[in-house]
Formats: C-alpha cells, structure tokens, sequence
C-alpha cells in the first residue's frame, strides 16, 4: 500500500473586501452555493440552540445523568450533514447531539431522549450518550472510545460489496486518535478500501487534559494518517464553508471508490467535556480567543459579507428558536416511558426472555 | 447421512447458508487463502471468491467492528476470532456494541451476526490459547450462545446462527475439531435453544456442554457396566437460551443433577443451572447438586498437568460414584 503522504491545510478563511454587491454574488454562488449556505447556517444554530436548550433543562433538573455539549463544534457535523446523501450514515460519540440532529432527527425526539421521555428517540432506553435515528442516516451514538470508528468501516463494507453507492461518516475527538480501535479501524479500511470519511474534532482537550500533553504528535489525527498512507489533511473546523469543501473531496474520493480519508478539523468546546465539568484546566483567556472564532459569528458575518440580506439571517435563527422552544414544550409535556417497554427489545422478537 | 469431521462440519454449514443468501459475508485472519489456523473453513474461498470471504489484518476491534456496521446496514456477516481468547481484546465491541445496540436504541437497530471461535483446552497450548470463555458470553444481556458436541450440530446450528436475527456467539471446541460424526446430507439446520437428551437415564442427569459431552458419555457407560447406575447425559447445546425445560424433565426423573463444565470454578454456566435448579425444582431433588469443573487456575500446558485440570471421564466417573452412593 505505499503512496504518496501528501499535507493540506485548509485554514485561511476568504475574506471579502468591501465590494460591490455583484462580487458578492458571484462569492454566494460559488461552488458552496446560496442554498447550501442558508442550510448550513440553519444547521448550525439548530445545534447551537438544542444545545444551549439542554444545558438549561439540565439546570432545571429535567435532564439527568450526564451530557456532552458541542457548543462551539458547530461548523463540522452541519457543514458534513451538507455534503452527505440522504441515505448516507452518520457514525459518531457520546458528543453526538449535533451529528444526530443534523441529519434531520427531530428536535423533540433529541431533548425527549435527554429528558427520558416517551417522545425520546430511543424511547428513554437510550440517553444522551446514544442518540440514534437509523431513518434518517443516523446510526448510532457510540460512548466508548474509539469502538464506532470500525463499526462505521463496516457499514462502508456493505456499501461496498452492495455497491449502493453510500458512504460512511464517522465523528471523533482528538483523545480517540490514542486508543487502539482507530489504528485498527485506519488500517483495516485502507487496506479494504472502503468508502468511509473519518472525521476528527480537535476540541484541544481529551476530557480534562490537553490532548498535546498525552499525544506523540502535533497533530493527533493528521500527522497519523501517513502511517496508513492518507493524505494529512487539517482544516479550520470553525469554519463551515471550508469544512464544506474538505468533507465534499473526501466523500467524492469514497464514492468513486478510492478509499477512506482522515480529516482532523480544529476547533473548540466552549463549555466543560461534560455537564460535570466547569473547565477551570483551561488557561486564562483560551476561551475568550475562541470565542472570537465562533463559527455561528463566522458564518453570520460570512452571509452578510456575501449579499444575504439581514432579515432573512435573522429570521432563519428566528424560525430555529421558535422550533427549539415548541420541542422544548413538546418533550416536557410527553409521557415518562411505560413500564411495559423495560424487558423489551433485548431480543429481534422483541422480547428479553433467555429460557424458556 | 455423511460422515464427517467436526471441522468439515463448520465449512459445510458456512457454505450451506453462503449459497442460499447473498448477505452471508464472512471474514477473519487466516480464514479465506488459508482456510482457517485450524482448517475449518477450506474451500470457502475458492468457492464464493474475496468479495465474501476475507481475510483480514490481525485487528480483531476491526473484524468484530465491520461485522458490526455491516450486520446493522443489511449484511449477515459471519466474524471468526481465531481463539475464543482473544475475545478479551475486542470485548468492547462484543458486550459494549454488539450485545446492546438492539436495546439502546429501542429495536431500531437488528444485529444479525455470528462470531465463531475456537474454544477450550486440551491441545497444550497453555493458559491464553486453552480457555473455555462460552461463560463470559453467558452473563452479557443481549447474547445468544452456543457450543455444539457434534458435526451435525456444528453445520445445523450454525446454520441457524447464521439465520439468526440476533447476535451469536458460536463456540467450537478445538479439542474436537478431528472429531468424526454423522451429518445429515443437503440441507440442515438445528433449532437454537433446545438441549438434547444425548442417554436416557434414570438414577442421575448428568449436563455437559461442547468438548465435555463425550466424555459425560464415557462416563455414563461406566457407571452403568462398573457400578450399576443409569446416567442419562443432557446436551445443553445452547446457553442462551437456556433450556430449562429439558434440564427440569430430567431432575424430575432422575432426581439428582451434575454438571460438567470446561472452564475454571466461578460463575461457570454450572452455577446458574445450580442455581435455577435449586430455586425452582428444590423439592425434586434427593441429592446435593454436584458441579464438576476446572478449578479455578489458569491452564497449564504439559501433558499431564492439562489432564489433571480439564474434567476428565475418570472424574466424572469417580465424582458422580461417590455422589450417587
């Protein structure tokens, strides 16, 4: 398998000078597109404001055990949810609100789950931890390390071998590129072939460490995907619009047949690793930096830079509040699970019986 | 009817089901070019060609994982992990992923795949390439596990996991892999869940599973010719499901129960059935429960030490004597 190990990086953003309105044109409908734009726009505030929803129900008590906010994150899983076909699969973690929603779970089904409610998507059998919506693409929250990366490698076999033309997605942060499951996963699929995009969000931290303090490498993703012979590619993951271009080369690579890639896409949490976590490890000032790099701020300045009239910005986060508060309302108010649906599911009959 | 080896019977019984649906996908280190470590998959390959049968890298996350991601997406893979040992490096995959996907995301997802293994001890290979682990798998919700005693049951019964809408374990022993047995020509298949009462009996209901069940029949010829005691011998086949209706006919005719299990002493799949068996047919019972195992030690390797771990038909023999006396 040797080939050639080639680097990208993708960081520089187009910056628009103060032009006439029919450069701006021009720019909106570049390869990227007005309609894709407003898209990805709208994805993104979906998740900011789901998100954003749960960290305030989980301060009202009606959200419990744990959950892994992607509040700052926005950028990779819509401007990826953009790229992919409808029947396309969604792989990611326990940090997966936002790759789950984006591929059109609805939101009441998203807090209903996080709320146990009737309404979840998984019935309240599930949790935050493992959001899934096989309609929609959406196959699986993962809360172990590493453990989807071959799952989402085995869903590109089928593709393979049925050649239905589909593809795999599959979402991480940086500390999954320490644990065995991704080698073995990198390998497996380079050497099958498979149409799978690996994705890895460089949030900076593992949990509560720096993810440098514990990797051999920079970049922890990047710098390891020469050892499978892929390309090394790094993108400003804050970004959507180069998210967007990165994530489209890499699904037409698969789809044509031509393999796996590895996308490390930097970026940023801006709350804890998980509800537990207040985050006093990061240094003085970090989140503040970020902030500034926010992708939704980004991309809002993007569309305006670009010609799209500020109404129709503000209305699309308008219509996306309105749908976020009628969910909120909706979960709240469905049912908590039947006791009927405790033993059942265990097994394809549906039931959890294991004697007779 | 065809004669055949144990290990012909696993090949026979892939090759049953590859023919009949085009989902069955099987793949493992070793087991396409090579025909399996242990020969039990030769001419797979040659017959349904690398698209179906493949052979992987030695990254058993991998393996387990792609059988998994193609199992949820429509495919029937069958995943060989070469030694049941090496469960313990993918053991995420197998208890985390595969035996709770089902449940978690409240039946949207099915999980239609076999994991064939080569389990047990007997062959000198030394503590991580001898155990009997079928007990790991027994206490995960959400697996079904089996371990057939004879070719014919190896080819039916994997037959049947293969047709299986859920996750199977399937463990074959490796210390009867050279073993010959009847199989039934074209088309079979077994039922899952269902044990076999392999010798009637009437003064004690011996159960055994997999390598153990030839010789609980040994031993209950002996018993009979050497000290007059009617052993019937119970195939338990299957752990999950458990079929407690057979083990139940049984202790009601026979009133006294002995196990014979190749793994180690704890939480051997012995011990649940002692432990049913005591809850529920207490009553029926004129003898303590008797569990004949491994004791708790890792596997050693010499000839004579290996013996003396694994239940042997001189122990069985001994142990059900003295217990029936």
């Amino acid at each position: 398998m040797a080939k050639r190990t080639t680097k990208r990086r993708i960081s520089k953003s187009t910056k628009p000078k103060k032009q006439a309105a029919r450069k701006s044109k021009i720019q909106l409908n570049d390869d990227i597109g007005e309609k894709t734009r407003l898209r990805m726009w709208q994805l993104q505030l979906e998740i900011r404001h789901v998100e954003q929803r749960a960290h305030d129900l989980f301060f009202q008590n009606l959200i419990k055990g744990t959950s892994h906010l992607a509040i700052g994150q926005e950028a990779i899983a819509s401007a990826c949810a953009a790229v992919m076909r409808p029947d396309d699969y969604t792989f990611c973690t326990y940090r997966g609100h936002a790759h789950t929603l984006v591929r059109g779970a609805s939101m009441e089904g998203v807090l209903g789950e996080l709320m146990g409610r009737e309404c979840g998507l998984l019935g309240g059998k599930g949790g935050s931890m493992h959001l899934t919506d096989v309609e929609k693409g959406a196959m699986g929250s993962y809360a172990i390390i590493g453990a989807h990366l071959p799952i989402a490698a085995g869903a590109a076999w089928k593709a393979q071998y049925l050649k239905t033309g589909q593809i795999s997605f599959c979402f991480f942060g940086d500390g999954t590129t320490n644990i065995g499951a991704f080698h073995e996963a990198l390998n497996f699929s380079v050497v099958w072939k498979l149409p799978v995009v690996f994705v890895c969000e460089n949030n900076l931290y593992m949990e509560y460490t720096p993810i440098s303090d514990v990797t051999a490498v920079e970049h922890p993703a990047a710098d390891r995907a020469g050892a499978y012979g892929l390309e090394s590619i790094i993108v400003d993951g804050n970004d959507a619009d180069l998210v967007y271009r990165v994530a489209r080369d890499a699904a037409d690579k698969a789809r044509a047949g031509d393999g796996p890639s590895l996308i490390e896409a930097k970026t940023y949490r801006h709350s804890g690793h998980s509800r537990a976590d207040p985050a006093t490890y990061r240094p003085e000032g970090e989140l503040e930096k970020w902030l500034e790099r926010d992708p939704l701020k980004i991309y809002r300045k993007r569309l305006i830079d670009f010609g799209v009239k500020e109404s129709k910005v503000v209305a699309i986060e308008k219509a996306v509040l309105e749908a976020v508060d009628d969910a909120t309302e909706f979960a709240k108010n469905s049912s908590t699970p039947s006791k009927d649906v405790l033993m059942t599911e265990v097994w394809a009959d549906g039931g959890a019986s294991w004697r007779n | 009817m065809a004669e055949l080896t144990y290990r012909e019977a696993v090949a026979e019984g892939i090759a049953q089901e590859m023919e009949r649906d085009e989902t069955v996908v099987f793949l493992g280190e070793d087991i396409a070019k090579a025909g399996g470590v242990f020969k039990a998959t030769v001419g797979l390959y040659d017959k349904f060609g690398p698209d179906r049968v493949r052979d992987t890298p030695i990254s058993e996350q991998a393996i387990l994982g792609a059988a998994m991601g193609a199992a949820m997406t429509g495919l029937k893979p069958i995943a060989e992990i070469m030694f049941s040992d090496f469960l313990a490096v993918c053991w995420d995959i197998v208890a985390n992923q595969i035996a709770k996907i089902r449940y978690m995301t409240n039946g949207q997802v099915s999980m239609p795949l076999v994991i064939r293994t080569a389990n047990g001890g007997g062959a000198r290979f030394g503590a991580q390439h001898s155990q009997s682990v079928e007990n790991w798998s027994m206490m995960i919700p959400g697996l079904k596990v089996v371990a057939p005693s004879t070719p014919a049951d190896v080819k039916g019964l994997l037959a049947a996991a293969i047709r299986d809408p859920d996750p199977v374990m399937f463990f074959e022993q490796k210390s009867l892999y050279s073993s010959k047995g009847d199989v039934p020509e074209g088309e079979h298949i077994e039922e899952i869940g269902v044990a076999k009462v392999v010798r009637e009996g009437s003064d004690v209901t011996i159960i055994a599973l997999a390598a153990m069940v030839p010789r609980a029949l040994d031993a209950a010829d002996r018993l009979y010719s050497e000290a007059g005691i009617s052993a019937g011998v119970v195939d338990l086949r299957s752990l999950v499901p458990l079929d407690t209706k057979t083990i139940f006919e049984q202790v009601e005719k026979t009133s006294r129960l002995v196990t014979v299990e190749e793994n180690p002493r704890l939480c051997g799949w012995g011990a649940e059935i002692s432990s049913i068996v005591a809850e529920e047919r207490f009553w029926d019972l004129d003898m303590p429960i008797i569990r004949i195992t491994t004791p708790h030690i890792p596997l050693p390797s010499a000839d004579e030490l290996e013996d003396m771990a694994l239940p042997s038909v001189e122990r069985i023999f001994e142990t059900v004597r003295q217990g029936v006396d």
